[in-house]
């Protein structure tokens, strides 16, 4: 080859090279740190099933989402604590009141740790629990409809973020105080929250459905309640909170709240405390809360005002709480599934730290106290702590347990999941995460049987992960396989609101108990309407009742007229299908309401304050059938004082109903 | 004797089965046809299919107005009655006149139910008819499938039925048997 062409070839080789890695360079170098096979592992086949449900709560959205895993396809949002113009959810006569609180209608919370009820310390996919934050309340959703049932505002308490947190058989769910307020709230300077503040911790009565109730409280100094878990196996019957500021702070907390080189556990025994409730040493503390269950008959939302709670201090009941010193302004605490290690993640600790049971029942039965604070005994650190995971990344936050003897805990700082081995405490193996990681979860990780074979990494910052969508980004799950000895990143996928905690089950426990239609027969609603022969009309002063049915492909009655500008309309809408997802909707034009979706065998009412004269049409939202376009409806609007009568027309089916009624056919 | 009871079971049991599958229903929207009634497969398959049925102008099926429905079940009861007397008196003539009879009322049953079929396959209320295909009927099959719009209906006997032939086999080979027992006494 001549020297000339071996320059050329060369310099040409040069620039080639160089541009492949500038190529290599400018791609993102984290996609390619998927696992080789991720594709196969989270594809699931057109036709086929999730193997997981995954209940991941929608943050500051209100609601709870449903994610099939490990797709990650969005099945549902259940509407929550938030209205839901979509099916009407909290805007409908039959819902509204499940939003109500001692504060009026509040139509909207912020979801974050979403909880399925166990028996014998495993997720057995009967409800799903989830907590409002900001003006505490805890829900309870059924798992054979995926709706709302039952909302429980907790009193005494201001930001019920230790929540609703369950014990092994679900008889209870927690709700801590994270903002200790004054108990009872009271007109006080907020320089005095040293004498006045306090916190609250509730245990709410939760195993039978629709009777939800504060159970009992107990009164604790005023700091932080963060998070909570029951103990199990040798540790059920005790309940562990993380505080912090211990400083007792009210102002500029992120520094004042972060001086203490310890903060603590609160160790709950509450098996001693419903001894000292029953033995009468809880006091009957006046507090106003609502309870809105929705009737299982009627399936109508009620209010239920409710006076007082059962209080209880420490001072009175010696042995109920114990103060376990933990560094540094601890976040989570989860229990391990033997139930013999309490995991705490010191947001600003170095070090994450175990306490042992068996050592905390030593230390108890020893007196290794430290100090006593209002009651409450403080132990020493040595003597509870059974081991210290060392140099494990930054912010650790969150712990959660495969059921083989490893631990994998959050790091929100670092942004990674570390993967350490329980009694050795060494760290065996860590993932980054995409980005600034929040709550972890593997199916059934908090509970005493795990499914470990996956984990969800749930985030807060996505930057560069998807295609951005202006200043706010969406946040994001990410899927990671842990069955082997590597953690494996398969999938991202985006969230709605912002996913706090999640918990997920096998399809199997939930898919086969789905509730297909609501029985007509049953339907005790006070308005239903069983039968296109049973519609009509009715005035009563300026109040309106409109009776009406839906089902394919027509309302019936469809044309209402003898309505005046000052009444208050009220639709009751039935749809009378017996079938599975043959759903109809329901609008009206100009309502500054929401509208209606019907789920079959419904009843559901809308109402509609119409404010000028004139003709205004109605229609089905949910594309029902082929004739879908022509289920609708007219609704004619008169002057007040019109003298035009109340009328409803008679369908053709109801006219042959009407006459086979008079044969006695 | 076993044959009418057999026979008697059908009473009890669906004797024929339609199921229409669509796109819209994987899962399926059946009807039983039993000898005093037909029913849903599953509680209110019956109404849905009615409720589709509105769409094309078919008539509700109404079992309450289906005559033959009051008569079918002291058919199958006489034949059941008339098999247990063959049976116990044993001459192989009634067993003839018995099986002669059976076969007689299935065909008639099965002609009936292809008249119903026929019937409210074409007679169709067009005025009030909502989806019209110009030379379209909707009769289902009594034995098979058949494409119908979007349903593929397939119409099969069920244990009832099954339990029917069955009983009939039986009584053939009854006749058979006992005709060799009979040849081999003879040439005894």
């Amino acid at each position: 080859m001549p020297p000339l062409r071996r320059a050329v070839l060369a310099t040409a080789a040069t620039v080639v090279a160089a541009a492949l890695f500038y190529a290599c360079r400018s791609t993102t170098p984290t996609t390619s740190l998927a696992a080789g096979d991720a594709a196969s592992r989270v594809y699931v086949a057109p036709g086929t099933y999730d193997e997981y449900y995954a209940f991941l709560s929608g943050g500051f959205s209100g609601q709870v989402s449903v994610y099939g895993l490990p797709s990650g396809r969005l099945l549902k949002v259940i509407p929550v604590f938030s209205q839901n113009p979509e099916t009407g959810y909290g805007y409908n006569e039959e819902t509204k009141d499940l939003l109500t609180t001692t504060y009026g209608f509040v139509p909207w919370d912020d979801t974050h740790h979403a909880e399925l009820s166990q028996t014998d310390g495993v997720p057995d996919g009967r409800w799903l629990f989830i907590n409002g934050n900001n003006t505490p309340r805890i829900a309870r959703i059924d798992l054979t409809r995926f709706e709302t049932d039952e909302i429980l505002q907790i009193p005494n308490a201001a930001g019920g973020h230790a929540s609703p947190f369950t014990t092994p058989d679900s008889k209870y769910v927690v709700s801590a105080t994270r903002f200790s307020v004054p108990v009872p709230n009271a007109d006080v300077s907020i320089d005095s929250y040293k004498q006045n503040f306090k916190g609250t911790l509730s245990f709410i009565t939760a195993n039978q459905p629709g009777k939800m109730d504060v159970a009992f409280q107990i009164l604790m100094p005023g700091y932080d309640y963060d998070l909570g878990h029951a103990g199990k196996g040798p540790s059920d019957g005790w309940f562990f909170f993380t505080s912090y500021n211990t400083e007792q702070a009210n102002t500029k907390l992120e520094e004042n709240a972060s001086k203490n080189d310890k903060d603590f556990i609160a160790a709950v025994n509450y098996k001693q405390a419903e001894t000292c409730v029953a033995q009468g040493k809880a006091k009957d503390f006046p507090s106003e809360y609502d309870h809105n269950v929705v009737d299982s008959v009627s399936r109508v939302a009620k209010v239920e005002r409710k006076t007082s709670v059962k209080m209880l201090d420490p001072k009175d009941c010696p042995g109920v709480v114990y103060y376990l010193p933990t560094p540094k302004s601890p976040h989570g605490v989860d229990v391990d599934p033997t139930g013999e290690y309490i995991v705490a993640g010191g947001k600003l600790a170095t070090v994450i730290p175990v306490h042992s049971f068996t050592k905390l029942q030593k230390a108890i039965a020893d007196k290794a106290f430290e100090k006593e604070i209002d009651g409450i005994p403080v132990i020493k650190y040595e003597a509870v702590m059974a081991g210290e995971v060392q140099k494990p990344g930054l912010g650790p936050l969150h712990t959660e347990f495969d059921g083989k003897g490893y631990a994998y805990t959050s790091m929100f700082i670092s942004s990674e999941i570390v993967k350490w081995k329980l009694g050795t405490w060494e760290v065996v193996d860590r993932i980054p995460t995409y980005y600034s990681i929040g709550h972890l979860m593997i199916p059934g990780g908090d509970s005493r049987k795990p499914w470990g074979k996956y984990v969800l990494a749930m985030n807060k910052i996505t930057k560069d992960r998807y295609l951005p969508t202006g200043p706010e980004l969406s946040q994001s799950a990410q899927l990671i396989d842990i069955t082997g000895d590597k953690m494996k990143l398969l999938l991202d996928f985006p969230t709605i609101g912002e996913p706090h905690y999640a918990q997920a089950i096998p399809a199997s426990m939930i898919k086969d108990k789905q509730v297909k239609y609501f029985s007509l027969a049953q339907n005790t609603n006070p308005w239903v309407t069983r039968s296109e022969a049973e519609g009509g009309i009715k005035r009563s002063g300026k109040r309106v009742d409109i009776k009406m049915i839906a089902i394919r492909s027509h309302f019936a009655p469809d044309n209402f007229e003898g309505v005046r500008i000052g009444d208050t309309v009220y639709f009751h809408v039935t749809n009378i299908e017996q079938d599975w997802d043959i759903e109809h909707g329901f609008a009206v034009f100009g309502n500054t309401n929401a509208e209606l979706t019907l789920n079959p065998g419904d009843t559901r009412t809308l109402k509609w304050v119409p404010t000028r004269v004139g003709v205004y049409p109605f229609y089905c939202t949910d594309f029902c059938s082929a004739l879908h376009q022509e289920m609708q409806g007219y609704i004619r609007v008169s002057p007040a004082g019109s003298t035009v009568a109340l009328t409803a027309n008679t369908s053709e089916r109801a006219r042959r109903q009407l006459a086979d009624a008079q044969t006695g056919k | 004797m076993l044959a009418s009871l057999l026979l008697a079971a059908t009473l009890a049991t669906p004797i024929w089965r339609v199921e229409l599958v669509a796109p819209q229903y994987p899962e399926g929207l059946g009807m039983e046809i039993r000898a005093h009634t037909i029913r849903g497969m599953r509680e209110h398959d019956l109404d849905n299919m009615n409720e589709l049925n509105h769409y094309i102008g078919m008539k509700r099926i109404e079992p309450d107005s289906i005559r033959e429905l009051r008569i079918i079940p002291w058919v199958i009861g006489a034949l059941a009655a008339f098999g247990l007397v063959a049976a116990l008196i044993g001459r192989r003539a009634l067993v003839w006149a018995w099986l002669a009879a059976f076969a007689a009322g299935g065909v008639v049953g099965l002609v009936d139910f292809w008249r119903w079929e026929y019937d409210f396959g074409h007679n169709l209320d067009l005025e009030h008819a909502i989806i019209k295909v110009p030379g379209m009927t909707y009769q289902p099959p009594i034995l098979g499938s058949k494409q119908l719009l979007n349903f593929t209906a397939t119409s099969l006997p069920a244990l009832g039925g099954w339990l029917a032939g069955a009983a009939f086999l039986l009584g053939v080979a009854a006749l058979f048997l006992t005709r060799r027992r009979a040849h081999a006494a003879a040439t005894a």
